[in-house]
């Protein structure tokens, strides 16, 4: 299993970088992965929509896709394009510490 | 008397019906089937009536032809299940009590999900993954005087998702055996980061599309269309221009699943992976298409999923426990033009590697790579589907979960 340095924590991820180990997700690991993703810095927008990730992957075992997100209304489509600019369910999902989104097959 | 009801006579109904007939005990159960008519399309033949190798009356048998004797079949809409009061009411009125549900309704497309689409359609904006609008793409090819042909996915999960690949690939090979490819720019637009979901064949398959010339636009997810000026527009605020727009709209389940509170928000059944019961009705099965487990939408799945599902409606009909059976088990051909097809086979697990298949070594079909045999093996499967898997025989050496017997997984992946 590859493991990561991000900030000052080392993480377990798999092949495509998403974290294998849920007990080693901190604020400040996401806070890092997104650095690393491009985005600067999280915005309590970014944070609704990492927490709602969080929340529905422990209720259902699965990241949400966009479309769900959109239609429990955290934020829309669009918004959550400029959140996390490029694919945002994966990459969302990369900074709540989820698996990469089943919604892919 | 006790009674199973089939929604749906598709792949998955069909193999269900007659699996089920064979194995429960019909002193004790009745098995009826519903479907909205009477036509069964070999719906991977799609593909093909584009380019005028068929027509969609090749591809149409009666769905009665291939239920069995003693199998009830209804013909009407569904209103919606009531599983409360365990009962199917249907569109006249009538009311159907089961015992257990399967629930095979599929998944359609939805153009009318994504803004614009219809404003286009089959005018310049075409599908093919209904009978009547892979038709009208024929005509629409056929006078296409040149441009820019764009081949779209819309949004993921698609019922198989290899199937606008194969039409950028065939579509290539059938331009340049006319010599009219130089005057087409052909461009393949997906969501996704590549060509296919799973990194060692979305590489194998972006080097196939590399060599055809058929450029790609990835990550690109439509937020609408303006059919006026002809373009695709991103949520991140690229667009794609095109002249002809041959999408694949978003894919959802039956509205009647909507209606009767049982789907996601794409209208599909939350099922368990391995024991394809509904995840909140104890009753009620799922297969095929209509259901929201993480594998591909493919035929060849339900046929996989028939095999594992009619044990464990034997066993709920004992009162057993259920088996976790299923493994997510998928098999495509990937028509690649050129009289060769690449063959992939996966499960939830096992994203598809190189190899051999069905045996080690000798094969004979290659796994991701193009082949002539696997081009035969692709169209040999017609005959195999109306003759073998609708009547649930199974299929030689291969088995319901996969094998992972010939498969390589290359150094670094």
């Amino acid at each position: 299993m590859p493991q990561k340095l991000v900030g000052s924590a080392t993480i377990d991820v798999d092949a495509e970088g998403f974290m294998t180990d849920p007990a080693q997700w901190t604020r400040e690991v996401a806070a890092a992965i997104a650095q690393e993703e491009g985005i600067a810095a999280l915005t309590p927008a970014h944070w609704k929509v990492i927490e709602y990730m969080q929340k529905e992957f422990k209720e259902t075992g699965q990241a949400p896709s966009i479309r769900r997100i959109n239609k429990t209304g955290v934020v829309s489509t669009k918004e959550l394009y400029e959140l996390f600019p490029g694919g945002p369910a994966k990459k969302a999902a990369k900074i709540a510490g989820l698996k990469k989104p089943e919604g892919c097959v | 008397m006790k009674k199973i009801v089939i929604l749906g006579a598709g792949t998955g109904g069909t193999v269900m019906a007659n699996l089920l007939h064979k194995r429960l005990d019909r002193k004790d159960w009745t098995i009826t089937v519903i479907d909205k008519d009477d036509d069964h399309y070999y719906q991977p033949g799609f593909l093909f009536i584009p380019f005028g190798f068929y027509t969609k009356e090749d591809l149409l048998k009666k769905r009665s032809k291939f239920l069995p004797k003693g199998v009830e079949f209804v013909i009407c809409d569904i209103e919606r299940v009531d599983p409360a009061a365990n009962a199917v009411l249907l569109r006249d009125g009538r009311h159907i009590a089961y015992d257990l549900l399967i629930v095979a309704t599929g998944t359609d497309i939805a153009p009318s999900e994504t803004p614009g689409m219809l404003d286009g359609w089959r005018d310049t904006i075409f599908d093919f993954y209904t009978a009547d609008g892979a038709t009208a793409l024929a005509a629409k090819l056929k006078a296409f005087p040149g441009g820019r042909l764009v081949v779209h996915v819309n949004e993921m999960p698609i019922k198989c998702p290899v199937a606008p690949l194969e039409f950028a690939f065939f579509c290539d090979w059938c331009l340049r055996r006319h010599h009219r490819r130089e005057a087409i720019d052909l461009v393949y637009v997906t969501p996704l980061s590549g060509a296919f979901t799973k990194p060692v064949a979305s590489k194998a398959l972006g080097v196939l599309l590399e060599e055809r010339k058929i450029g790609t636009v990835a990550d690109f997810s439509a937020e609408r269309i303006d059919a006026a000026a002809r373009k695709i527009i991103s949520y991140d605020g690229r667009g794609v221009p095109y002249d002809l727009l041959v999408t694949v709209p978003t894919n959802m389940g039956a509205e009647m699943v909507e209606r009767s509170g049982l789907g996601d928000e794409l209208r599909f059944v939350p099922t368990d992976p391995a024991t394809l019961r509904s995840v909140k009705h104890e009753n009620i099965f799922v297969i095929g298409d209509a259901s929201n487990v993480p594998t591909s939408k493919a035929g060849s799945v339900a046929h996989f999923e028939s095999e594992i599902l009619v044990g464990n409606i034997l066993r709920a009909v004992d009162g057993r426990p259920l088996e976790p059976g299923f493994d997510g088990h998928a098999n495509c051909f990937v028509e690649t033009g050129r009289r060769k097809a690449v063959l992939i086979d996966f499960n939830y697990e096992t994203e598809p590697l190189p190899g051999r298949f069905p045996f080690p070594v000798v094969g004979p079909m290659p796994l991701l790579k193009p082949s002539r045999t696997n081009h035969l093996g692709k169209l040999a499967f017609r005959w195999i589907y109306w003759h073998m898997l609708l009547r649930g025989r199974p299929i030689p050496f291969v088995p319901a979960r996969m094998k992972m017997a010939g498969k390589e997984r290359p150094a670094g992946a």
